[in-house]
């Protein structure tokens, strides 16, 4: 038998080095301080655009929590730890780019532009909830795990035989890289080179099974070599630097560069939804502590903005309490739409009404047998 | 110009035509390019057509049928085709989870105009999963249209039907049928109603329905009673399998007071249940005896040394009919 090292010599054959980690791409420190030649890339505006919409889609996430409490929702799925790496992708979009999003990016979906009384409808359950605006290439969360890597795929291979500069973009958990979807929808972005950004956030629990158990990798980025595509590996809760590398991705997609796979490391501060106890698989009292001042990154981002001098505590307060209303009119306004109607539960599911859908609903609405 | 075709050509004919009429139409699958499918029902496409609309996929059926879901979503109308029915349990939760449910889901936003088709049934001596059918699956998933035709000519007509219908649909091509006989089918476009059920012959007897590979069986045993023992029968061609054509069915045992269903499927949970509740719930009062299934039995489709008596064939449908008709 050949000895293990002298066959690695002879065949070149690739060695797995447990030290050799991507690097984790980052602007901006827990402290608030950020190297000058990367904050050279972005304006003021962008900053505040950036952190104006982590503190709204923040508002948004714990109104909801709050909501469902009071029975108001159903199950809702929170964010809170997320937002920098939703929100920084998000805007590094062109409107007319396609979004493919999971439960738990409401954040990414408020961001390209999904009405705050749809948020709401769709968390109470409304059929309404379901409804997309016609300029708008989004589609409600997918429940279902990894499977709509796919149709980010499909969508950026139309773009590119048609050449046109849409982008795709969807997001994704840790959890996800697990199911054969994610396979299959990487192999083909690679095999077919298409304009395609796979956005995970690795928030290092999926439910209660930390990543360790998901994958012996020792991160998720670098899969993407396997697939012959640039995986990139971003502090994911560095909005800014989440912004700068999901830019370059789009932009390099948009020019023919193909696919990337990039990899947001965070944290989901809460629960997997509010059916869920956290308590029962991690620590959470010092996740609670810990994590908030030294991950959080709308801490973080406050504090750069305070520190340059172009933010207030009068700004912030105003921006809360313009946020808070602006949330409290889109509940208002979601909670006087009239309940679905049963009957709208049967449109839809053909482009033409078949017979047996027809009498099922005549029943329905006579309320008697169908 | 019409051409002698049998079925898989005739499903050629179909997708050249389209490629042709429509630039919106592709073709995915394993094997579809280069080598013209393995029962070469995509035959000279992508020399004609070129690699971008006939392409060979990785692979990777959930790949197929996920990538199609955001082609279609995004202006294209794909026609996937999954090698063999079996091989498509990969991709069954795009379908299920996906396919089924975009046009609901979104409120009409998005429709999904595209085609899974799939060579299905035993008898062709395949290996193991080569000989599923598992129309009933579909069947019960709302969102789907499910069809299968039974001869070239119907091939041709429903599947350029099913490509213009912004819907999804499962076409089911019976593998035993593909070679089984030519048929003068039209050149260029033509379509056959996908929601149609077809009367092959006409009798007083008994009803006789089936789809599939099951109707050449079913007219076979048809005829075989007529000369055996005068009995006429109506032999319905079912065709489309979602929805349903209710009225010619009913219409049949309304007149001839008897039904015999006929499909390969299992017969538990099979799609004779559903055709059996039907006429039981909407026409009881005309039957002269219990409607009977010939089915496949409830095992897994046996290894091909004895395939031949899992389905069913002309003389297990000669016993149910018989049943059927001296019932008293």
């Amino acid at each position: 038998m050949i000895a293990e090292n002298e066959l690695s010599q002879l065949t070149g054959f690739f060695r797995h080095r447990e030290n050799d980690v991507l690097p984790l791409f980052r602007v901006v420190q827990p402290d608030g301080k950020a190297e000058e030649s990367m904050l050279a890339h972005l304006t003021v505006e962008q900053i505040q655009k950036i952190y104006r919409q982590m503190v709204r889609v923040r508002q948004f996430d714990r109104k909801s929590i709050a909501l469902q409490r009071q029975g108001k929702m159903g199950t809702y799925a929170p964010f809170e730890g997320q937002e920098a790496a939703q929100v920084g992708s998000a805007l590094a979009l062109r409107r007319s780019d396609w979004v493919f999003p999971t439960y738990r990016d409401g954040a990414a979906s408020m961001t390209h532009g999904m009405p705050l009384k749809t948020m709401f409808r769709y968390w109470m359950g409304q059929l309404d909830g379901f409804d997309v605006p016609d300029d708008l290439n989004i589609l409600h969360p997918c429940v279902p795990i990894a499977t709509h890597l796919l149709h980010a795929v499909g969508v950026a291979w139309a773009a590119k035989l048609r050449g046109e500069d849409t982008v795709s973009i969807c997001y994704f958990g840790d959890g996800a890289t697990s199911e054969g979807d994610f396979h299959e929808a990487l192999n083909f972005a690679g095999v077919f080179h298409l304009p395609v950004v796979f956005f995970c956030q690795n928030n290092g629990f999926a439910i209660s099974v930390p990543f360790q158990r998901q994958s012996a990798s020792r991160t998720i980025a670098e899969r993407a070599s396997a697939y012959a595509m640039d995986g990139i590996r971003v502090d994911g809760n560095d909005g800014l630097a989440v912004y700068l590398a999901v830019q370059s991705a789009v932009q390099k997609a948009r020019d023919g560069g193909g696919p990337t796979l990039i990899e947001a490391v965070t944290q989901r501060f809460g629960a997997h939804t509010t059916a869920d106890d956290p308590t029962r698989y991690r620590d959470q009292a010092s996740m609670d502590e810990a994590w908030r001042d030294e991950r959080d990154g709308i801490v973080r981002l406050r504090r750069l903005m305070l520190q340059k001098g172009v933010w207030s505590d009068s700004e912030e307060q105003r921006l809360l309490e313009s946020t808070s209303e602006e949330l409290l009119a889109a509940f208002d306004e979601a909670a006087a739409v009239p309940m679905s109607q049963p009957a709208e539960m049967f449109h839809h599911v053909y482009g033409q009404e078949l017979w047996h859908l027809k009498e099922q609903r005549q029943g329905l609405q006579a309320g008697g047998e169908a | 110009m019409a051409e002698e075709l049998n079925m898989v050509q005739a499903i050629a004919a179909a997708l050249d035509a389209k490629l042709a009429d429509d630039a919106r139409i592709m073709i995915l699958g394993e094997d579809v390019g280069v080598n013209g499918g393995v029962f070469r029902a995509t035959d000279g496409l992508q020399k004609k057509y070129g690699q971008n609309r006939v392409v060979d996929t990785p692979l990777a059926e959930s790949g197929i049928i996920g990538s199609s879901v955001g082609l279609a979503l995004n202006g294209f109308r794909p026609v996937a085709e999954i090698q063999f029915l079996a091989f498509m349990f990969p991709g069954l939760e795009q379908v299920f989870a996906h396919v089924a449910r975009m046009r609901s889901r979104t409120r009409g936003r998005f429709q999904l105009p595209m085609v899974i088709r799939t060579p299905y049934g035993a008898g062709i001596r395949g290996p193991e999963l080569h000989s599923e059918s598992l129309e009933s699956l579909f069947v019960h998933t709302p969102g789907l249209r499910v069809v299968v035709p039974s001869n070239p000519y119907d091939a041709k007509g429903m599947l350029i039907a099913a490509m213009e219908l912004d819907d999804p649909v499962m076409f089911l091509e019976p593998t035993r049928l593909y070679r089984a006989g030519k048929r003068s089918v039209p050149g260029g476009l033509y379509r056959v109603p996908l929601d149609e059920a077809e009367v092959l012959h006409e009798g007083d007897d008994v009803s006789i329905f089936a789809w599939g590979a099951m109707v050449p069986v079913a007219e076979r045993a048809a005829l075989a009673l007529h000369e055996e023992r005068g009995w006429t029968a109506d032999v319905v061609d079912l065709r489309s399998l979602m929805p349903l054509d209710r009225e010619t069915i009913l219409r049949s045992v309304e007149k001839t007071g008897r039904a015999v269903i006929v499909h390969e499927a299992h017969k538990t949970g099979g799609l004779g249940g559903e055709v059996a509740a039907l006429i039981a719930e909407e026409a009881i009062d005309c039957l002269r005896a219990p409607i009977m299934r010939v089915t496949g039995y409830d095992v897994p489709v046996p290894s091909f040394a004895v395939e031949d008596a899992y389905l069913p064939d002309e003389d297990r449908v000669k016993v149910g009919v018989t049943e059927a008709v001296t019932y008293e």
